[in-house]
Formats: structure tokens, sequence, C-alpha cells
């Protein structure tokens, strides 16, 4: 379908403070008698602290008051307390002291006194689940784990569970979640190849630009507060329940979020303690987390010990996977990893049958929280090698093991398999290997130039790409300007601007003509999902599109009111409304809006559709009488889940003297429906593919297993790759199917293009060492190193949070 | 635990070599020579360490430059790793600092980091840098030569109580060159050989150099020796930029018919000071800088070395840069 908008290139209005360094972060704001805090964290991985004195403190000149956790509401077990007297991860904040500068409240905390009692800690899920193995928790050692809802329990597996695992394998006891499909056992007896492999992958730190800084006050009984959040209008319910208030008494500004990954998909746990000291002490705080803050409380991905058995019918077909996870849940809540994994498994190659086994267990380690691709990238990185594995054990070439499988019409997901909405994976494995001419290049593979090898891999990522149920809102205005108010937030790809461009198609309204209303609650923002989980650009859209359309039918309605005949018989174009036989009969866009505002009702927001969410209700009685209200609930049926893919070829030149892996050549292809901002897309899987080289070989999480220590507490340490560790061209394309369950045929993307990336560049590395699987992320120099000399790995095939 | 927010200290910004002496003297413990600032205010932000009285050496112009002298090169050691990584004097005579010195950090750090700094800089330990109460910081234990201890940036040589590594990049490239450390204090200028610069938990576990309080590193002397010579530097770290070296090697070597005549090499992050691989030159001296060479080079360079539980693979991979060091450079 030909659109006006949709598929090309425009600059988002955000651009431009971006790049001139206008745009306005939370760090940035200041408001009158701003004063500034800082927090107390504790030196300890598991403690709990008595006799605290601040008494000393409180006399300090400068020093405005303390807060502490007693003071807080607590939320309930395992949520994160925004402080605490019982830290559970090393850098856990206790107490928060406002004082007239940084420096005052950072000499303040020199001077308080207390009680550190030590409390037994673990930092290996394995030895937590071991008989009489440490609780990381007081009140349980392991987790079910459920977004919103996870359960703390005690769970120890037996002695025999853990003699009955070879060496280097995964021992697997009772899980606490498990699901199946199809006959497991009868389908692995039955396989021409079995593969058995054990695996880690390392939970990572999100590596946010922006620490999550917060500031806060008070104003006629309304807190303000300015906040660095992916989500805006989803946020407002969740800062509503923190903070014990009615969402109407909130003010929450979120303008420009400098990356979060995931780790600010929805307001987090410290953002109450400037909130509250604002209100202990009656002046505005302002809380910046410096980046050693940002890595001991800015959340990480989950971790996973893992095995899985593969079975392949001689053709390379997937005849039955069985999963069994492991995950390393931090301290709390955390985040269903482990569910999406066993998803995306059964999403990626369609296995004719399946089996998942897992188990949250709590770590003295950073919470936890959805990161890009949550649990999804991981089996990439994971099983993708396998795949390759298995392709050279049955002689296939390894594009063909994956076409045979990869998810195409009819393809499903999950134990209910559940269909996807579309999936053009085959159509993105050829998209990609023809850029990247896999054909002539598979035949570098092992090729020696000196001391280098040539590797080339394929990689393929998986995720979900929608949802639906939120509520559009636009408006438009005697002004003549078409307002598109979106609660979506700001992560930084600009899927609030390509999004909002399909109410502008759909009332075809000129670009310029536009304004998207963002950033800020009290520029009456729909009830909207938040910008997570690669559904903005299938949710959103949806959205978009029905308040348009509900904006569209209004139009009619009017024009058909002063003008005659019935709505049927009226189209719009050119910014008017007119009927269809005598384009001489219409109404301007203004004039209609007038008319709207004279109409009221319905028509201008005095009314509201019922079935829209309170958040929008609250929104729409904002706007009441300032224009034409286009406003409903996305209604429209979905049948299926909205699902993205990627495919990816990497090409490396391994170094077999110093261990260095030089990325030298990427494409990816990716399935996302209909193609809204090519710019967009192209800089998000270059992005993804960046991060997932991120995973694949750099980025480090590391804890002293003694002392609770993170050995990654900045950049340097942590180390997400640099712009010299990239390939500096990287070719992108996308298959460009619509999905027949969104009204414009987009879906998301912003995941997978990591897997694929990360996934691709394992292959290759595999394929320059002859085929050596590691088993586990990142693939560190020192690792090829010892695999290329013969030398065992230091660390143990099960070993987590290690080198 | 960070703080970001440094503790208040007098600052004090001399404007000649005289007057920071005379401070650095009056202040002894409690004073600080600070040159880029790279490494103090890292551990001034995080309240490890701190000194009342800090001594700002960025106004003394006579620390700056890069001076061709009668018998070699002088470079001030507030000169910035840039300005040595793009002189062309240091690449033409010196090529190995040159490129030693384009390894270290990122463009920015290096457009502020001075080659004093580069050399005077403190371990980079996590454990240390964390501000853990280990050896090195007047406590009494070793958190990374633990049963468990995450050490995989550790020594392999010159383990004493404290098993941190040198990360400097330019200083195996100094030992190589053999560079005289000019050194002022209240009693005078003296002169010690890079190679002796460098001190180890043995001699003091809680400095890297011989600079003592009221010590000033004022610049580095290159002699003529090794001008022109065959140079070889590699460093791998993890990451392309903003990294410490896991291993690094520095080589200058003379071939004369066929033969190598004259060779120097040093390794860095094996040992707590750059490691002059003497056993390697004495090898190599009389042969041919062949494959051959190179192999026997790299077996003789990692005898006696004796790995933690996390970096045994500094064994094949400093094996590997000394037979690159032979046979490539």
């Amino acid at each position: 379908m030909a659109y006006t908008l949709l598929g090309k290139d425009f600059t988002p209005p955000d651009v431009r403070a971006k790049v001139t360094g206008s745009a306005k972060y939370t760090e940035d704001f200041r408001a009158e008698g701003m004063a500034f805090c800082k927090l107390l964290l504790s030196p300890a991985p598991h403690a709990r602290v008595t006799n605290v004195d601040v008494s000393a403190v409180l006399e300090m000149e400068g020093v405005l008051g303390v807060l502490q956790a007693s003071e807080l509401r607590a939320p309930p077990p395992p949520v994160e307390p925004a402080l605490t007297d019982e830290p559970l991860f090393v850098g856990q904040p206790i107490l928060a002291v406002a004082a007239e500068s940084e420096t005052i409240a950072s000499d303040a905390l020199d001077a308080i006194t207390y009680d550190l009692e030590p409390l037994p800690f673990t930092v290996d899920p394995l030895e937590a689940l071991y008989p009489g193995g440490p609780g990381a928790r007081s009140d349980g050692n392991a987790a079910v784990v459920n977004y919103g809802n996870t359960v703390v329990e005690t769970r120890h597996w037996t002695a025999q569970d853990f003699a009955a695992a070879e060496d280097g394998q995964l021992p697997t006891g009772e899980p606490n979640m498990e699901w199946s499909y199809g006959d497991v056992d009868r389908a692995l007896a039955d396989a021409a190849l079995v593969l058995d492999e054990s695996f880690v992958t390392a939970g990572l730190a999100h590596h946010s630009m922006e620490p999550r800084t917060t500031m806060a006050y008070w104003e006629n009984g309304k807190v303000h507060l300015h906040g660095s959040c992916q989500s805006q209008s989803l946020s407002m319910p969740i800062l509503a329940g923190m903070l014990g208030m009615a969402q109407e008494d909130i003010v929450f500004v979120s303008e420009y979020c400098g990356g979060g990954f995931g780790s600010k998909a929805v307001p987090f746990p410290s953002m109450a303690i400037p909130v509250n000291l604002s209100r202990k002490i009656g002046r505005p705080v302002m809380m910046r987390l410096t980046r050693h803050e940002e890595y001991y409380l800015g959340l990480a991905r989950t971790g996973f010990q893992g095995r899985i058995r593969l079975g392949f019918s001689s053709d390379g077909r997937v005849t039955a996977a069985d999963l069994f996870l492991i995950q390393e849940n931090g301290p709390h809540a955390g985040f269903p990893n482990l569910t999406g994994a066993a998803a995306g498994v059964s999403a990626m190659y369609q296995p004719e049958s399946m089996r998942f086994r897992g188990v949250g267990v709590f770590t003295n380690t950073p919470p936890r929280m959805a990161q890009r691709g949550p649990g999804y990238n991981e089996m990439s990185a994971a099983i993708e090698p396998l795949i390759d594995k298995a392709a050279r054990e049955l002689d296939l070439d390894r594009l063909a093991i994956r076409m045979i499988n990869a998810p195409g019409e009819g393809a499903t997901v999950g134990p209910q398999r559940t269909p996807l909405t579309s999936a053009f994976l085959p159509e993105a494995l050829t998209m990609a290997a023809e850029q990247f001419n896999w054909e002539e290049r598979k035949a570098l593979s092992g090729q020696r130039n000196g001391s280098k090898v040539t590797g080339v891999g394929v990689g393929l990522a998986y995720h979900p790409a929608g949802n639906n149920g939120f509520d559009g809102l636009v408006r438009l205005t005697p002004e003549g300007k078409l307002h598109i108010h979106t609660g979506v937030g700001n992560l930084g790809t600009y899927s609030h601007s390509a999004t909002s461009r399909v109410a502008a198609e759909v009332l075809k309204c000129d670009w310029a003509d536009c304004i998207i209303e963002r950033g800020d609650s009290r520029r009456h923002l729909p009830h909207n999902q938040g910008q997570f989980g690669s559904n903005t650009s299938f949710t959103m859209s949806r959205t978009n599109y029905v308040a348009a359309m509900d904006a569209v039918a209004k139009l009619k309605e009017i024009a058909a009111m002063d003008l005659g005949g019935s709505p049927e018989d009226y189209d719009i174009g050119g910014h008017r409304v007119f009927a269809r036989d005598d384009e001489s009969k219409f109404l301007t866009y203004p004039d209609a809006a007038r008319r709207a505002i004279e109409l009221g009702g319905r028509f201008s927001g005095e009314e509201a559709p019922e079935d829209i969410n309170p958040t929008t209700q609250m929104a729409v009685a904002g706007l009441a009488g300032t224009g034409l209200i286009g406003v409903a609930r996305d209604n429209i049926e979905l049948n299926g889940q909205p699902a993205a893919h990627v495919a990816g070829c990497a090409q490396v030149e391994l170094d077999v003297e110093t261990g260095l892996v030089e990325v030298v050549d990427y494409a990816a292809a990716v399935d996302c429906g209909t193609v809204v901002h090519p710019m967009s897309l192209a800089t998000q899987t270059k992005g993804g593919a960046v991060m997932g080289i991120g995973m694949a070989r750099y980025e480090r999480h590391i804890y002293d297993r003694q002392n609770g220590l993170p050995g990654n507490i900045g950049f340097h340490q942590a180390k997400p790759p640099s712009y010299l560790d990239v390939p500096s061209e990287m070719q992108t394309g996308a298959v460009d199917m619509p999905d027949p369950e969104n009204p414009v045929g987009i879906k998301g993307m912003g995941e997978p293009v990591m897997g694929a990336g990360l996934a691709a560049v394992l292959n290759a590395i595999a394929d320059a060492m002859g085929g050596h699987v590691f088993n586990r992320t990142p693939v560190t120099t020192d690792m090829i190193v010892n695999a290329l000399a013969g030398q065992e790995q230091s660390h143990g095939p099960l070993d987590v949070n290690t080198a | 635990m960070s703080k970001d927010m440094m503790r208040a200290f007098e600052l004090y910004q001399p404007d000649s070599v005289e007057n920071a002496v005379e401070l650095l003297g009056r202040f002894g413990a409690d004073g600080w020579a600070m040159a880029g600032g790279n490494d103090t205010l890292d551990w001034f932000k995080d309240r490890v360490k701190y000194a009342g009285s800090v001594v700002d050496l960025s106004g003394v112009e006579a620390l700056r430059g890069i001076r061709e002298t009668a018998d070699g090169v002088e470079i001030g050691a507030m000169t910035t790793l840039t300005e040595i990584e793009t002189s062309p004097l240091i690449q033409e005579r010196f090529s190995v600092l040159a490129d030693a010195a384009r390894r270290v950090a990122s463009p920015q750090i290096r457009n502020t980091g001075t080659i004093g700094g580069n050399v005077a800089q403190d371990t980079r330990c996590w454990y240390y840098r964390y501000g853990v109460d280990c050896y090195r910081a007047g406590g009494n234990s070793c958190y990374a030569d633990t049963p468990q201890g995450q050490n995989r940036e550790h020594c392999l040589w010159g383990a004493d109580r404290c098993i941190a590594v040198t990360p400097s990049d330019t200083a195996p490239a100094l030992v190589v060159l053999d560079a005289r450390m000019v050194i002022v204090n209240g009693d005078g200028e003296r002169e010690v050989p890079a190679e002796e610069f460098f001190i180890g938990p043995e001699i003091d576990i809680e400095r890297m150099t011989v600079l003592e309080p009221g010590d000033l590193l004022t610049a580095i002397r290159i002699p003529n020796d090794w001008a022109g010579a065959q140079f070889y530097f590699e460093k791998v770290a993890d990451r392309n930029t903003w990294d410490f070296p896991l291993v690094n090697i520095a080589s200058a070597m003379f071939v004369e018919g066929g033969a190598v005549s004259r060779i120097r090499m040093a390794a860095g992050a094996v040992e707590c000071v750059p490691r002059r691989l003497s056993v390697v030159e004495e090898i190599v001296t009389g042969s041919a800088p062949d494959e051959e060479t190179a192999a026997l080079a790299g077996q003789a360079a990692v005898r006696g070395a004796t790995p933690f539980n996390y970096n045994h693979f500094k064994i094949p991979l400093l094996e590997n840069l000394v037979k690159r060091a032979i046979r490539d450079s």
C-alpha cells in the first residue's frame, strides 16, 4: 500500500535539541531553593543495619535532613525498596542525606555511624540450590519469577540431583516452572542427532549513559517529579502505587531518557527518595546518581545457567527441544527472562516437541530487570552456536539448517502454540544472506592470513513485537494543527514520532502541521503501553490509528450536520472534509474544530468513551473544549502474537596469537512488517548489533565470591564495546511484508536486532576456531587464548559472575 | 563506595619547577602532585585517597614539551600523551614510545593525560581501587590472592603479598629505550633509569615508583642509544580503546648481518613493574630474528611464570607477543 508519510524518512522533532545540547534531561532542571541528596550505600552484600546514628550529621552546617527506610512505604517482598535496613546487595541504599550541596551531603555520609551484622550471601545460584546452601534473602533462596508477582520460596535440590550431573553438566532438580507440548522424550529417542549441552549466559549491566537521576518538588499538594524513564503514561499508576498517592496529584516530566535498555522501563524505587525527602525538608531535592551508583543499583539482565537437549532429524529439522534454565534473579522481584527464553526457543526453531523447566534463584547481586530481548537474546547466544554444531555433525549448510526450521506461515509460539500474526524469517534469512553474499563468503571460513583466521557466521533472533488494548488521543484545533498526544515515552528510538505519523497519515495532514504532545503528564497524555518490549511500533500505530479514525468519523459527522447528507457521503483530504460528489461542499479542519467546540459533548472531549482507561479519561477532560477530539481504545481484533524476526551475518578476523577478534562485516535483515521509518530502522538494526557484539565479546559482570563485591562499577570495567570494536560499516535491510493484524502493517523490531548480531558474531568466532563452541557469553579474549593454547578455562563451565 | 564529591583540599598552582618542588617539600606526605588528574581525581572522587594539599602542575610551562638534547631527547613530565604520539621527533627516533602512547586509554584521556602521570599512576587492581583495606592500602590482606579472587588482570611474577601489576603502556617502552627519569626535590636533581624507577611490593608495597613525598618527576630523558632500532610495541586489551593492557610488549632491536646484535625487551601487566625480559635478550642476541628464534624467545620469556586462578591465559599470550616482537618488528 502506498503511504504519504509511512515508509519515508523524517526528522523527529526532538533531534535538534539532542544534537544541539538544548534537550533538558532530569539533571538539567533546577527549582527554586533546590537541595541535593546523596545516598549511604551498603558496603556488604547482605547485612542487618542497626544503631544508625545521624545526630552528628544533623548538626552539620548545610545538612537539611535525613531520610531512613522506616519513613518510606515498604513494598511487599521481594519488590525492591528504595531504602532498607537489610541490604541485599553491595550498593543498596540504606539512607539519604539532603544538604545544600552534594559535597556537604557526601561529608555528612562520612559522619554517619552504624553497625552492620553480616548475613549469609551468595553470588551463585547453584550454591544457593545445594542442600543447606545460602539464601540471598532472609525469607527464601528461590523465586517463582513473574512480572509484578514474583513469589519467594525456599528450594534446595538434593545432593543426588547434583551428583547425577556429569562434569560440567547442569544439575537439574525440581523446577518451579514448567510447560511442554508433544512427546519430547520420544522425539529425542528417535532423533538422528541429539545435542546435550550446558551453558552460561552472563547477566549484564544496562550501561545507560544517563544515570537514573531524579528531581522532585511539591507545589499545592502535588509532587512534581522529573525522572529518566522510558515510559510516560504507564508510569503514572505505578508511581501512584509506589508513592501511595492519587495519580492526579503527580506531575511526571520525562521528556528525554538518556538510555534505559529496559532498566528504566517503568519507574524505579529510588525515585521515591527525593519525593519523600522533598516533602520532609520542604524544598526541592535533586538526586544525581554517580556512574558507580548506576552500576550498583541501576539493574542488570538476569543470568542463566542452562542445559538444552536438542533433537534433530537427519535433514536438520528440530524435532525436540528440552530446555532447563536456572535464572539468577538478583535479590528482588527480577524479571521473567526464563519464560521469554523458553518462548523464544519455541518460536525461533518451531520444534515439533518441547519441554521447558526452570527455576529462579536469588543472589546478592544487583536487582534484575528486563534488558533488550530479555531471555530471548540469551537464547540466541546459547542455542544458535548449537545449531551450527548440529549443521556440522549432520553435514548441512548453516543457512540451510536455519531455513528448514525458520518460522514462516503457520508458525506458533509457546506451550499453547499461539499463532504468530506473521513470520517472514525465511525471507529475512534470504535477504541477509544476499546482502552478505553468504554463498561466496562461506568459502572464506577458516582461511588464514598470517596469524589471522577468517570466520563467518549467521545468527537469528526473535521477540514478541506488539500489544493491544491501549488508547489513542488526537486533537484538531481551530489553528489548523493536529496535536498527537502520545504517552508511550522516549527511550531514544524516535518511535514516539514514527508511530504518531500514523495519525497524520489517516487524517491526511501535512506533517508540518502536526504537533507531538509528550514527555510531561500535564500535556494530557493517554494511557499507552510503556516504551519497551519491541512493542511501540505495533501498539502505538494501532492506538494512533483508532484515535485518528475517531477524528475522521467526527469530521464527517460534523460536515453532514452542517452541509447536509450523511457522514458516508464525505471524505477527507487537504485538511478538509468534503462531499464526495461535490468538493465545493467542504469544511476546513479549523472550521470543523471550531464547530466541534461549539457542539461540545463527545466532539470536543466534554464526553469521552466509557471504555478508555482512567488516565485517558483525565487527559480528555483536560483537553475538553479545545478542539475536535479523536479518542478511542484500541479494540481492533488481535489474532495471535505479533512477532519480530531478525537474521544477521557476520565476518570476523580472529588472531590466533592474541585472541583478539575484529568484526569486519555485518549484514542484517529484519522482519518488522511495514517499514515506518527507514533511517530509524537502520540505526536500530546497527545499534542493536553493537549491543550484541558487546554481549558476545566484551561486557563483564564480575563478583568476588568471598566478599560479594562487584568488580565492574565503571564503564572501563564493565566494558561495553567502543566505537573501535565494531564494524565501521554495516548493512541493513527489511523484508517489508505487512503484518495482517496491524491496520498499517507495522510491528516492532528493537530487541531481536541485538540477538541476531550477538549470535552471528559468536558463530563467526566459533567458525574461525574450527567449530569450537564455548557455551558461554561473553567470549572474552582470555577464553579464546586459553582455548587456542589447549589450556583449561579459568572458570568452571557453570560458574557465573566470574572472569 | 563512590560519593563523587571530593573532600575539600587546598589547591596550589605553582608556575615554576622550583615553586612546585618547594610546595611538595613543604607538605610532604600530605602533599599530592597532580598532572592530568585522570588518576588523582578518581581517587579523590571515590574518597578512597586524600591529600590536604594538592599541587596542580598544569601551570608549570617548564614541565611541558619535547626537546632535542646533545645526546637524545628530553620529554617534560607534563607533556601530554597526544603530544608524544604525534611528535615527529619521537615518531622518527623512538617510534616504540609513540606507538605505546597511541594505545593508552582513549583520545580524550590522551589529550589530558601526561607521560609523567602515565608512568606514575597507581595500579588498577580492582579490589585496591574499590577501596578495600588490602596490603597496598595499608591493611593486612590481599583480596585478589584468595582461592576465589577475581585476578584475571593480575601478575605472573613478583607476587609479594600484593599481586597487582603495572598498568602503564608507556612504561615498557621507556624501559626498552633505557630512559632516565629526572626527579627533583629539595636536595636537587637526580636521574633514575626507567628500569629502576618502578618498584615492586617487596621494596614498598604502598608505592609503584621510587617517588617519595617531596619528589617531583620533571622530565624523561631518552638517550640516542636505541634511536633508529627496529621497534615493536603491541598491547592486548579487551577493547581497542579505553582499556588497560592484559599484556603489553615493547622491544628495540638492531640486526646486523642477519643476526640480532642488540636487543631490549620489556612486558607490562605481568608483574608489578615493567618486566625486563633479559633472558630473551640473551637468547636472541647473535641469532637471526626468525620463527625459530622467536619461538625459543617466547618459551624463555614465560619460564617461571606463576599464575593465579584466573590469569594463566597471560602465559601463552606473553609467549606469543614475545614471538611477534622478534618475528614481526
